[in-house]
């Protein structure tokens, strides 16, 4: 213990001793660490922000989209250029068993006045059951209802974001009209804050959500982008999906509809993410190897630094594997302050980016940082310190 | 306790020639004894001493120690003798910079593989105070005299109480009074704790310390 002690307590005094140049030479090892862990930590919060959107869709939750969505594992290029949905696969798919829910989805883009300014917004016309579907609930007001839907309401639910925006707050915006392409609409309901944007997903709480019916106003085919589904629970979706891809194919050829499952996409996103994070982390690790041989470098200049002092150590009474272990721990601790400083700036990086996205550390990569420098520390120190190990000691203590 | 035979240090220079920097040494230690070694630069004294310290090995013949052939024992054996039985004394005093006074004292023990029955820092410590060094132990090697270095190189030659102290030089990087105050502690060292030392030297004012005075000359020690 006091052996092993001793050696590290020496190395740590020699890096007191120089440490601009200790600083310098573990740079590498600690933008390399940086870069990795950053990059993990983005890849981290990606995944998790996309599966948390999925999450909040429910587990019984299908969605139909023209096309074919998903082929071989990736996204079709069909999706895009198939056919639209209309009214009657609406009536249709109402017919089919186990389903508790039905959301048409149709959208629309443009200028929305508020009381307070203008604004570009998206406006999703759907059904009552988007609501239950996606998990949202009222903050302020109600949801649009049957009647609505009915009587082709020119009544809208606002999200949170684009409620203040246009009006201030969210009881400004309240049974106030908002004039989008010069139709008028009076906003019925604000609903609570789902959070989300950024990256990826749709950010809800900047969206208008209005009655389907009411959409064809701008939407003269009466046409459906997407259908949202909520089946009843503990009924198998496969047995779902199976009786309405029946229904579907009654109207449709196989290839102009998908049924599709949020985790299948969330598998297919995760992997395609996946990869791009792994390509991007060996691309980074590019720079622990330059950082590792810097190591290597400063070593070797150590060594012949050194000479004297290892001919004294061998002369009362170290072994070639003394020499061998103080030049190892020497690499090894350069290695590590390196990690552990650019685990320190990940760290900081990470709270920087999480104003803005779910990035985050866990703590196999803090793990996998200080296993890797050491790993480094090792791999890139251990030719040096053969060759400080293998010095004859006669020669050694004559070195000048 | 050490007996060099027939012992030969040689260089190859060229395909052709080869120099012998020590030829056919023969040479007894014994225990409790206090010899100088003595020879003018180039004689093979140096060489002489690294081959007695086992930091060197004879290109030829044999060096006993205590009975055991040294060609027979590995690196690591060896290693272990250099800590045990040796203890060096440097004409540089060779002391390592970034440790303090106590810690160069100390660094033997370190790379100590037998049992020490004794607490080496107390040992230092009362070391340092029989040797006046105390109030020192905390500075380091280049905040003090020579004199004080070369005796601290003495007290880290002493700490893991060895069989022999083999001093090289020892008085060459000093002025002259101060070099006879490090003579007159090896020869207490060698008359009160019965150390068996070796000082190899040029000069004969040294070499007088010691009761035996071995004469070597152009790689030959002289009858």
């Amino acid at each position: 213990m006091y052996y092993f002690l001793f050696i590290i307590r020496t190395a740590l005094e020699d890096f007191k001793r120089s440490k601009l140049q200790t600083f310098l030479t573990s740079l590498g090892i600690m933008i390399g660490v940086f870069a990795v862990i950053m990059l993990t930590a983005l890849g981290l919060g990606l995944k998790k922000y996309i599966s948390d959107q999925f999450d909040a869709l429910g587990k019984n939750t299908l969605f139909i989209a023209p096309g074919k969505i998903l082929e071989g594992g990736g996204f079709g290029t069909s999706s895009l250029l198939g056919n639209r949905f209309d009214v009657k696969d609406l009536i249709r798919l109402k017919r089919v068993k186990n389903i508790t829910g039905i959301a048409p989805l149709s959208s629309k883009s443009g200028e929305a006045k508020g009381t307070l300014k203008s604004e570009f917004v998206s406006i999703f016309f759907t059904s009552d059951d988007f609501f239950d579907i996606t998990g949202f609930t009222v903050d302020k007001g109600r949801f649009f209802d049957n009647t609505d839907i009915e009587k082709k309401s020119k009544v809208l639910v606002a999200g949170p974001k684009i409620a203040e925006k246009l009006f201030g707050s969210i009881i400004e915006a309240m049974d106030k009209k908002v004039a989008i392409d010069n139709v008028n609409f009076t906003i019925v309901g604000v609903i609570k804050s789902k959070g989300g944007g950024g990256f990826g997903g749709p950010d809800y709480d900047s969206y208008f959500f209005g009655p389907y019916t009411t959409g064809f106003l701008f939407n003269p085919d009466k046409q459906f982008i997407r259908f949202a589904i909520k089946t009843e629970e503990g009924v198998s979706l496969a047995k779902v999906k199976d009786d309405i891809s029946k229904e579907m194919l009654r109207r449709y050829e196989e290839d102009d509809f998908s049924i599709v499952e949020p985790t299948e996409i969330l598998s297919v996103v995760n992997s395609i993410f996946g990869i791009m994070n792994i390509v991007l982390i060996a691309i980074a690790s590019i720079s622990l190897l330059v950082g590792g041989i810097g190591i290597m470098n400063i070593m070797y200049v150590t060594v012949s630094d050194k000479t004297r002092e290892i001919g004294i150590r061998r002369a009362i009474g170290a072994r070639k594997k003394d020499i061998l272990f103080q030049f190892l721990v020497e690499g090894v601790c350069l290695s590590i302050i390196g990690g552990t400083l650019g685990l320190g700036l990940a760290f900081a990086g990470v709270l920087l980016v999480q104003n803005f996205f779910p990035a985050y550390i866990d703590l196999p990569s803090v793990f996998l940082a200080l296993g890797v420098s050491s790993a480094i520390g090792i791999i890139f120190g251990v030719l040096p310190a053969r060759k400080a190990s293998n010095l004859e000691p006669v020669e050694a203590i004559r070195y000048e | 306790m050490i007996r060099l035979e027939n012992v030969s240090k040689s260089y190859k220079i060229d395909e052709e020639t080869t120099f012998f920097a020590l030829k056919d040494a023969t040479l007894e230690i014994k225990e409790k004894e206090f010899i100088s070694i003595i020879g003018p630069s180039g004689s093979g004294k140096s060489t002489l001493m690294h081959l007695i310290g086992l930091l060197d090995k004879p290109s030829r013949g044999e060096i006993i120690i205590q009975n055991k052939k040294i060609s027979r024992l590995d690196d690591d054996q060896i290693s272990t003798l250099r800590n045990e039985f040796v203890g060096f004394v440097f004409q540089q005093f060779n002391l390592i910079p970034k440790l303090t006074v106590l810690e160069n004292i100390l660094l033997p023990t370190v790379y100590a593989r037998k049992k020490i029955d004794y607490d080496p820092t107390d040992k230092a410590i009362d070391l340092l105070k029989k040797f006046g060094l105390y109030e020192k132990r905390n500075s380091y090697p280049n905040k003090i005299s020579g004199g004080q270095q070369q005796r601290v190189a003495i007290l880290r030659a002493l700490i893991m109480e060895p069989k022999l102290i083999l001093a090289d030089e020892p008085t060459g990087n000093l002025d002259s009074k101060t070099g006879k105050g490090i003579m007159e502690l090896l020869k207490l060292l060698n008359e009160k704790e019965k150390l068996t030392i070796a000082v190899v030297t040029h000069e004969v004012d040294i070499a007088s310390y010691a009761k035996r005075i071995v004469n070597v000359r152009d790689g030959k020690i002289m009858k």
